[in-house]
């Protein structure tokens, strides 16, 4: 068998296992805080009677382990079950929220990924040059301020002052693709600035790290620019460890917008789990949870796979 | 075109040092060298390390490596003084006018590029030719340089192709775009010597077609006379001598030139077997993890005490496992080991202190062989701690015994290995094997890594703490010469078995095998119409066969 047909696939089961595992940790963990979903619905205040007829009802009383079997067996066939609160099919909403989360992430990945790493290759062409100094200055200040801070930041000049976007990031069915984005221009533009940092540093590290080695040195005496050098010599050697600082940033803008969704109040993955959690719906935490773990294990999966597909020794072995 | 295609006149070169505590400043490491190449001519820039040779070569392409800059001097191609050149016009230099072949073709072709997009890039960057020219004329020097299925070849990726036919793809590559000049930088250091000999009769015959001049910069003089017109020897950026080559191999002038040409100038007497073996290997097989296929064959090899056994042979051939599995890093399939009349644990766990102590080990990298971060008393005064339990003024007073011993002196103990050159690294490291007052050393390959001159003085200091230590060493090397020097018995490995074995005047006399044959006669001999003369006499072999 090919080398690399064995290691995707041996990727991939990896993943699945892990994916089994993550979802035995969050069902474990759910199931060892105080207090279970009966008390939940009842309140504090609820008799004992109460809460064991409606344990019974839930199937609660049974063991851990059947239910977990019982909500995983769901899971394989798309059935995520019901939300305690609103008596709601969990698959259905967690459907169209993740939609809008991975539309926002998506928006955010396509502005932010060709930039950070055109501004990591810019850094290295005129490294430690005012260009470069420039360019780290500013994503390194844009990350180390908190996120929801930037939010409001943002909110307060640009919607506010100036009037340019909404501050709330509302979107419906009935929008145009075009209001859609107008919609979520600010929440893109906060987790742009978020993530452009570690992609750009990561790119022009890899980069400077290979610009040592001696086959650039063979390609500057070939008497080629040092723009040709860093794209056509050093970029192709440092795809996989951009790929996978890329992944982690991309899974980062599906697991992470927790915060910056709730300060647009952006009907996301995050407002859902955030609901959810102060209400104790933990059926809905529970789905989000396995969500969650599914995006970023197969995203860091994906730049598994494309590290391995970049080695030329793996795809074309002697 | 002018008669004189490369012009140097009083060439400075200088670089910035940011020592340690120290304010950065500028030194310079040329000082004012002159020399002429006219087209179609072969000049050998030769000397130690440091002595700014690649530095010169680069130079000629207006190139520093890090922060190397030209300070003073001219430098004309081709009638220009690149000197006053714009970024433009060097451009069109490098790669064009004037090409380069780096020591390491392995790390110097680019792993993520086909071989072909690679040799062909500056010819075609430089619109020399078009593609589908270039690609012609690519395939032509393939075959030219004797490489396998030259049609095919450059579809391969570099880690495909072995060392040597890299190296060759890489003189392919510099001569692609029709170069006035190209720059080889110790283009054979780092092959194995039977594989150097085809390398180089390529070099040479591809010079001699192709009518390009060449600068041949390397520290091996034995080399540099098969292949240039001319000589200049440098040591320390400054120019010793500089003439045409038979008055520089034949008839040199000035000292430091006559000890390279004499170098390896070591006698020593071979030594008869005396007692009982203080090292026996009994029918050593061994495999590393993964692999299915054993990378040693059934060894046996002895060696008695205070006496000297070289295990010689190529990359890949079995010589460092040996070592290996001797100290007990890599426990053997089958076989056993007896040292100093007791059979060894295979594996390292199972060893006594006093086997660990009696079996030291010395290194090819004496710099990553050391703490960086440790005096050079506490490295040597390591091992009097952990097997004697000295301290204190006794340590002390070994410590400077041992230092001694290397040459070095009192003066040395406070110093850190960064402080030191390559050969008091490699003297260091021997006073730590030596504290142990061991029976027996694995010296690994421990001159390869150094200058002759300098490799000279550390085999005299081995041979000479041989006498006043009585202890044995396992000498493992590529080099025939090394081997000649230090060695009372001899084992030739090749492909994971010892094909030869005896004491040195036996296995370095006729008959000999095919391999032993092979080997010797491909180590380069410093004089003139060496090589044609072994290839010469290896094509009426294969002819009589």
């Amino acid at each position: 068998m090919h080398p690399i047909i064995k290691l995707v696939s041996q990727r991939l089961a990896l993943g699945l296992l892990l994916l089994l595992g993550a979802s035995a940790l969050i069902f474990g963990l759910t199931e060892a805080l105080p207090g279970d979903a009966a008390q939940a619905v009842l309140g504090q205040s609820a008799t004992p009677e109460a809460l064991a007829n409606l344990r019974e009802e839930m199937g609660l009383n049974r063991p851990a382990l059947t239910r977990y079997f019982e909500w995983l067996g769901g899971i394989f066939q798309g059935d995520l079950g019901q939300s305690l609160t609103n008596k709601l099919d969990i698959s259905e909403s967690i459907g169209k929220r993740l939609g809008n989360t991975l539309f926002l992430a998506c928006v955010a990945a396509i502005v932010s990924v060709p930039l950070a790493i055109f501004l990591g290759l810019l850094a290295v062409r005129y490294r430690n040059r005012w260009p470069d100094k420039l360019i780290s200055a500013i994503t390194l200040t844009t990350v180390s301020i908190p996120e929801f801070l930037i939010g409001y930041v943002v909110i307060y000049y640009i919607s506010v002052k100036l009037g340019w976007f909404s501050s709330l990031a509302m979107v419906n069915d009935s929008m145009s693709f075009g209001q859609k984005l107008n919609a979520i221009a600010l929440p893109a533009f906060v987790l742009t600035l978020v993530v452009l940092a570690q992609m750009m540093r990561m790119t022009r590290a890899a980069i400077l790290n290979l610009m040592q080695s001696a086959y650039i040195e063979t390609a500057e005496l070939k008497g080629l620019s040092t723009f040709q050098v860093i794209a056509r010599h050093a970029f192709p050697n440092a795809i996989s460890p951009i790929v996978n600082v890329v992944m982690l940033n991309l899974a980062y803008l599906v697991v992470g917008v927790v915060v910056v969704e709730v300060v647009f109040v952006y009907p996301g993955m995050g407002q859902y789990l955030v609901d959810a959690v102060t209400k104790r719906d933990v059926p809905v935490v529970l789905a989000c949870g396995v969500v969650f773990a599914a995006v970023y294990i197969g995203l860091n999966m994906v730049a598994d796979i494309v590290s391995i597909l970049a080695n030329p020794r793996l795809r074309h072995p002697k | 075109m002018s008669d004189t295609l490369l012009k140097v006149r009083d060439l400075k070169i200088g670089a910035t040092v940011y020592p340690p505590g120290e304010k950065p400043h500028d030194i310079e490491i040329v000082h004012g060298v002159s020399f002429d190449l006219a087209p179609g001519k072969v000049l050998g820039l030769i000397g130690e390390s440091g002595a700014g040779k690649s530095t010169i070569g680069l130079a000629s392409m207006a190139y520093g490596r890090g922060g190397v800059k030209i300070t003073g001097g001219e430098v004309w191609v081709n009638g220009r003084d690149i000197m006053k050149s714009a970024l433009g016009d060097i451009r069109n230099l490098r790669g064009g006018e004037v090409s380069y072949v780096s020591q390491s073709a392995a790390a110097s072709f680019n792993p993520a590029k086909k071989i072909m997009d690679q040799v062909v890039e500056a010819a075609v960057e430089h619109k020399k030719f078009s593609r589908k020219e270039a690609e012609a004329r690519a395939r032509e020097l393939f075959a030219k340089l004797g490489l396998p299925d030259p049609d095919n070849i450059g579809d391969r990726y570099p880690h495909q192709v072995s060392g040597g036919q890299l190296q060759r793809c890489m003189t392919a590559l510099a001569l692609c775009p029709e170069p006035d000049l190209v720059v080889f930088d110790e283009p054979t250091t780092a092959l194995d010597v039977t594989t150097q000999i085809d390398v180089l009769m390529a070099i040479k015959e591809a010079i001699a077609d192709t009518g390009v001049a060449a600068l041949y910069i390397t520290h091996d003089l034995a080399v540099v006379a098969q292949v240039s017109d001319d000589i200049m020897v440098l040591r320390m950026g400054n120019t010793v001598e500089y003439g045409n080559t038979d008055q520089i191999i034949n008839n040199p002038q000035e000292e430091y030139t006559q000890a390279l040409v004499s170098v390896r100038s070591i006698e020593h007497e071979e030594k008869q077997p005396t007692a009982d073996p203080v090292l026996s290997v009994d029918g050593i097989t061994a495999r590393y993890k993964g692999l299915n296929f054993d990378v040693l064959h059934n060894v046996n090899v002895e060696l008695h005490p205070g006496q000297t056994l070289a295990v010689v042979g190529e990359s890949g051939s079995g010589k460092s496992t040996l070592a290996r599995v001797i100290t007990g890093l890599l426990p053997p399939r089958d076989g056993e080991i007896t040292f100093a009349g007791r059979k060894l644990s295979p594996d390292l766990k199972g060893r006594s202190l006093e086997d660990l102590r009696e079996l030291q080990m010395i290194y090819q990298m004496a710099d990553v062989a050391m703490n960086p971060r440790q005096t050079v008393g506490t490295i040597i005064g390591r091992p009097l701690e952990f097997y004697f339990n000295m301290r204190g003024a006794e340590k002390r007073k070994r410590i400077i015994e041992l230092l001694d011993e290397i040459e070095l002196g009192e003066k040395f103990i406070d110093r850190y290995p960064a402080e030191l050159s390559g050969g008091q690294k490699q003297r260091v490291c021997i006073a730590r094997s030596l504290a142990a007052k061991p029976k027996m050393i694995i010296c690994d390959e421990v001159t390869s890594a150094l200058d002759p001159l300098v490799a000279d003085g550390i085999l005299k200091l081995l041979l000479d703490l041989q006498k006043i230590e009585d202890v044995a060493y396992l000498f493992i090397t590529h080099d025939l010469a090394t081997v000649r020097a230090i060695s009372d018995s001899i084992a030739v490995m090749y492909q994971g078995r010892v094909v030869r074995y005896g004491p040195k005047s036996q296995v370095l006399s006729p008959p000999f095998d095919d391999y032993t044959d092979l080997l010797l006669s491909s180590v380069p001999e410093m004089h003139l119409g060496w090589l044609e003369e072994v290839v010469a006499h290896r094509k009426m072999e294969s002819a009589g066969n």
